[in-house]
């Protein structure tokens, strides 16, 4: 299975993973701000994600690693 | 197994760029590069004037930071002193297009063996949103409040295409980071870029069509789609010399 | 040693700077300094150097950043049009703290002036030239032997206080032939720098050669400490020659080609029994205000003599505190004053001022 993990105090809520994710399980948590003030990106099913890198390959600030 | 972390090669300082900005995107790609192909201990980079203007805290070699169109100039004293240190300029399309033309064409025209990253993102984003020479016909800017007059403000200029009509330089490409598929590409590309300096083959310029949400008043999405339906009709993506590969043009 | 060669300054200054251990030099054409590439066009492919002639003057003294960058020493020349439009590249060498020698073959001026020996760019050597708050350390040579001198010179300068040292000649030295001793010469130095950029190779952090800190603070505390670093230099490094000036009741200044018409013109004074001296500031920056201030004690009055409408006239004045009259022989536009000229205004000052 693939592990996806957001270094989450260093996304700025562009939304560029999510629009990228071809499984669409990645959305901005409406309900948590971090430290920069963004709603930050997080994973919704993890059990769905293939590891294709997809959102990773779209993040403008190196937020997102992707295990396999 | 990490299929994907940060590059190694960019130091841990977070970029300052504005969110959806694809700066960040270009920077980790060129880093990918440098990783790629082991340069990191020899390379040094040269930060332009612009929003980039601070890649040198970003990148973890060595970086000289030049004066505003100036980089390819400083690139060439570094490489001349340094011939076996790999050398490469990072550069907006003011500081490239507008105010360093000069010293861009002549680089190219020298064969300098250097690796040049242009960002084309149609404005001035670190000043606010003016007008750039590759701003497109109809573009409203800052400076071009009803929408670039190409009567009065003149055409954008296609870098790509202008430096390919040079016999000087080795390789020109042009590339886009509006989507996965265009950004892995955009990775061989740069890579490529890099990899003719190592083998000592000479200028290789990669323009990169790349967007600015923030100054175009978008979301990074829609930018996105804005470089999709808007710029790369017209700046095509593609190689567009090769000499080693004795490509003089071919447009994808 | 021993050994006289005859040469053209602007030469002397190339096969100097090349003895000096410099292997890069960048440059584009304009007179009367044509010569220096000329010279280094020929032989830096010979000894494994750099020649290149840049596309323009703004580019040439870019490239010269991004050798200084490295550590290596590194040089252009020009003349006025020409070194106006290296000014923001000095700007950020100074910015950066990074050593270069910079040649002014000066010209007339404003604008393009004409092609005849000028020393009309004082102010813009030792005031500053380009933006910000910057200092370059400014060599007048008056003869071809002080052209190879002061070249090497101006290298061990710029290494020892990290910033651009100007070499501010004239058409007239540039192009005049005289024999001259060359400096013995040394091989280029490849030692490492604590700043400069040469790849990390994966040993140490990174370096950056920088002029932007938008911190003011920070901004500010740089600046502090290269004034530090130029008060230093005013106490240590201001030259100059002093000439028949043991007894002198006045005292003419004068720099590079003007000095060498003004010593004729003392010594024909002397004749005359008129009790006068020469000093020739020999660094314009650091200015020789102390050598001034102690001859102000004991002469009646100063006499600046300038190719220019009067610009090093300010420092003597400021040099003295005012405290005896300043007068100014000059030309200007190309015309050099004659030994009689400089000797009316001697004999006008000892006859003015006479009590």
């Amino acid at each position: 299975m693939a592990n996806v993990t957001f270094r989450t105090d260093l996304c700025k809520g562009c939304g560029l993973c999510v629009s990228a994710c071809p499984r669409g399980i990645i959305k901005l948590a409406k309900d948590k701000i971090n430290k920069k003030g963004h709603n930050p990106a997080e994973i919704t099913d993890r059990e769905k994600c293939i590891g294709c890198a997809c959102c990773a390959t779209m993040c403008p600030d190196c937020v997102i690693t992707v295990e396999k | 197994m990490t299929v994907f972390e940060k590059p190694k090669s960019l130091t841990d300082a977070e970029f300052h760029y504005c969110p959806g900005c694809t700066h960040g995107i270009i920077h980790r790609l060129v880093a990918e590069a440098i990783d790629a192909l082991g340069i990191e201990g020899r390379a040094i980079g040269v930060a332009p004037v612009g929003c980039a203007v601070m890649a040198y805290n970003y990148f973890a070699c060595d970086m000289v930071e030049a004066a505003h169109g100036r980089a390819p100039a400083v690139a060439t004293g570094i490489k001349r002193s340094l011939p076996e240190n790999i050398v490469f300029t990072y550069q907006g399309d003011g500081d490239l297009a507008s105010i360093g033309m000069a010293e861009t064409v002549h680089a190219a025209t020298r064969n300098e063996n250097i690796t040049v990253i242009f960002v084309n993102n149609a404005i001035y984003g670190m000043t606010g949103g003016q007008m750039a020479p590759t701003s497109l016909p109809g573009q409203v800017t800052q400076t071009s409040p009803y929408g670039r007059d190409v009567s009065v403000a003149g055409y954008p200029v296609k870098v790509a295409e202008l430096l390919s009509s040079l016999d000087g330089p080795e390789f020109i490409a042009r590339v886009a980071v509006n989507n996965v598929k265009n950004v892995r590409n955009a990775k061989k590309i740069i890579e490529k870029a890099f990899q003719n300096q190592i083998e000592g083959k000479g200028f290789s310029l990669v323009e990169v069509v790349s967007s600015c949400p923030t100054n175009w008043g978008m979301t990074p999405d829609n930018a996105l789609k804005w470089v999709e339906e808007k710029m790369i009709p017209y700046y095509p993506l593609g190689v567009f010399k090769d000499r080693s590969a004795g490509k003089e043009e071919d447009k994808a | 040693m021993g050994n006289k060669v005859l040469m053209k300054g602007n030469e002397a200054i190339a096969e100097s700077a090349i003895r000096a251990g410099c292997r890069h030099y960048f440059g584009y054409p304009i007179t009367p300094q044509t010569e220096v590439a000329a010279y280094m066009a020929k032989r830096m492919p010979k000894i494994g150097g750099t020649f290149l002639q840049a596309e323009s003057e703004i580019a040439a003294i870019n490239m010269v950043y991004g050798v200084a960058a490295t550590g290596r020493r590194v040089m252009t020349s020009s003349s006025s049009p020409g070194i106006s439009l290296k000014q923001e590249g000095i700007s950020y060498i100074a910015g950066s703290d990074l050593p270069c020698l910079i040649v002014n073959v000066q010209r007339g001026g404003p604008g393009l002036g004409g092609i005849q020996p000028s020393q009309s760019d004082y102010f813009q050597a030792t005031k500053g030239g380009g933006h910000g708050d910057y200092r370059l350390i400014v060599l007048a040579p008056s003869s071809v032997q002080e052209m190879a001198d002061m070249t090497a010179l101006a290298f061990d300068l710029a290494d020892k206080y990290l910033m651009p040292v100007m070499l501010l000649a004239d058409g007239t030295i540039g192009q005049m032939m005289e024999p001259v001793e060359l400096p013995e010469a040394r091989e280029p130095q490849f030692t490492e720098k604590d700043w400069a950029v040469t790849g990390t190779k994966m040993r140490r952090a990174h370096h950056i050669v920088n002029s932007l800190y938008l911190v003011p603070e920070e901004l500010e505390k740089k600046n502090f400490e290269r004034f530090e670093r130029y008060a230093r230099i005013e106490r240590e490094e201001a030259r100059f020659e002093s000439f028949m000036m043991e007894d002198a009741e006045y005292c003419v200044v004068a720099f590079g080609i003007a000095a060498r018409v003004s010593k004729n013109a003392v010594t024909a004074a002397r004749r005359e029994g008129l009790k006068v001296g020469m000093i020739r500031p020999v660094t314009l920056w650091p200015f020789p205000s102390a050598a001034l201030a102690e001859a102000a004690k004991t002469v009646k009055g100063f006499l600046s003599v300038e190719l220019s409408m009067g610009q090093m006239i300010e420092d003597v004045k400021l040099a003295v505190s005012c405290s005896r009259p300043v007068s100014l022989c000059r030309r200007a536009g190309g015309m050099i004053p004659s030994p009689d000229e400089v000797l009316t205004k001697i004999r006008e000052m000892a006859g003015g001022y006479e009590r």
